[in-house]
């Protein structure tokens, strides 16, 4: 081997075996021309938290909207033009001071992807699965979502078509923010329920 | 089936190992599971039913042990295996490996869907019992609430029932509910001022 060069990073089983079945599906021509990549830039780009913390922060500055969002959270979101799949019967939960409300999937890792993107590793994981119905308390407290004692928890499993996304309260002293900026303060663990702005 | 996916309160995971912010994608072969699972899902019209119930079927120690782009993976070639687009033989020939799919369906296939649900039954505020059934199948109740009572909170249409739709190529359509259950009733150490709430078609409830 030449001076100076690099030792390849180990191929892993698991990528061997996702290129195994992509040379076959693309040689039996069930791949299309630039899908992956099309696929890799939509939720590295386009589909994330910046779309639902632009859904919140529409509903701080404009109570109207708001009471649309929180009736019918699909049509609401769909008016800023996101939707789509995992985002087709979107209900929307409101934190107030006394109601936190967090978001689980027991059985899968459903999410509500146009206003949230792809869900986190740790969403999909069973310790967040397994123990948020159980124990929200704890669970929120040890992600550092510090709840007064007698806040009512409500949590919502997504176990069927509806899709939730939780409407935080908007922060105290934020007054003289614009909505882009009272966006960019708009947490993607404020929207699933597990953090607090 | 009471499979290893249907996690709700089980105990002994540990701590959650949260991230404040992660890339949609750690490394490139997730986006390309990710596109591969549309392909074949699209190709084979796998039924959301379907789908999901080709990663439940996972040998339940590949599924604790692999993330969730490895679960789209492995029901991926799961159902390009079973719908004829590939053999195993060919998935472990170029993966130069084992390449490890899900189980088979336990349960016989469904020809009939049976008679689907127009009206609800129930309204907000109605008390309903969960019934205790184990579907040999896919299912959407899952195990924690079962025989279990709660009140309705809200009525979300009528959606085509997952325990058919994976199991036969047609649909069979009933109300959902989403049903609030206070944790005392569902955990004997359930913790004070908690409700779960979940999403239930209607022949999941007695």
């Amino acid at each position: 081997m030449s001076e100076g060069s690099h030792h390849p990073a180990a191929v892993s089983p698991i990528e061997r075996r996702v290129a195994a079945l992509e040379a076959l599906l693309t040689e039996r021509g069930l791949v299309p021309d630039g899908f992956i990549e099309e696929i890799t830039r939509r939720y590295e780009s386009e589909i994330g938290p910046m779309n639902g913390a632009k859904v919140v922060a529409r509903a701080w500055v404009d109570q109207a909207y708001k009471e649309r969002l929180l009736t019918d959270g699909t049509a609401a979101i769909a008016e800023l033009g996101f939707g789509g799949a995992e985002g087709d019967h979107m209900v929307v939960v409101e934190n107030t001071p006394t109601v936190h409300n967090v978001i689980v999937c027991t059985l899968c890792s459903c999410y509500p992807w146009p206003v949230l993107g792809l869900p986190p590793a740790w969403y999909k994981d069973p310790p967040y699965r397994a123990r948020m119905v159980r124990e929200p308390r704890t669970v929120l407290a040890e992600m550092g979502c510090e709840l007064p004692s007698d806040a009512e928890i409500r949590v919502w499993d997504s176990s069927a078509e509806v899709r939730y996304l939780v409407l935080p309260e908007r922060p105290s002293g934020t007054e003289g923010l614009t909505e882009a900026e009272l966006a960019g303060l708009v947490t993607r663990d404020s929207m699933i329920g597990v953090g607090r702005l | 089936m009471d499979g290893i996916h249907d996690l709700g309160g089980m105990q002994g995971f540990g701590a959650v190992t949260h991230s404040p912010a992660e890339p949609a994608f750690q490394h490139r072969w997730q986006a390309v599971s990710r596109a591969l699972m549309l392909v074949v899902t699209g190709t084979v019209e796998a039924s959301g039913g379907e789908f999901r119930h080709s990663i439940e079927r996972m040998e339940p120690g590949h599924y604790l042990t692999s993330g969730y782009y490895e679960h789209w993976l492995t029901a991926a070639a799961t159902l390009a295996v079973e719908h004829g687009l590939v053999t195993r033989a060919d998935l472990e020939e170029r993966a130069g490996g084992r390449f490890p799919l899900s189980g088979p369906v336990l349960a016989p296939p469904i020809v009939d869907p049976g008679e689907g649900v127009s009206e609800p039954r129930f309204q907000v505020g109605d008390r309903v019992l969960v019934r205790e059934w184990h579907a040999a199948g896919h299912t959407r109740c899952p195990r924690y609430i079962r025989g279990k009572a709660g009140v309705v909170v809200r009525l979300d249409g009528t959606h085509s029932l997952p325990d058919v739709e994976a199991h036969c190529a047609a649909r069979r359509y009933e109300p959902t509910y989403s049903v609030r259950f206070d944790a005392a009733d569902l955990w004997r150490d359930g913790q004070r001022g908690v409700a779960v709430h979940v999403d239930l078609w209607d022949s999941y409830l007695e």
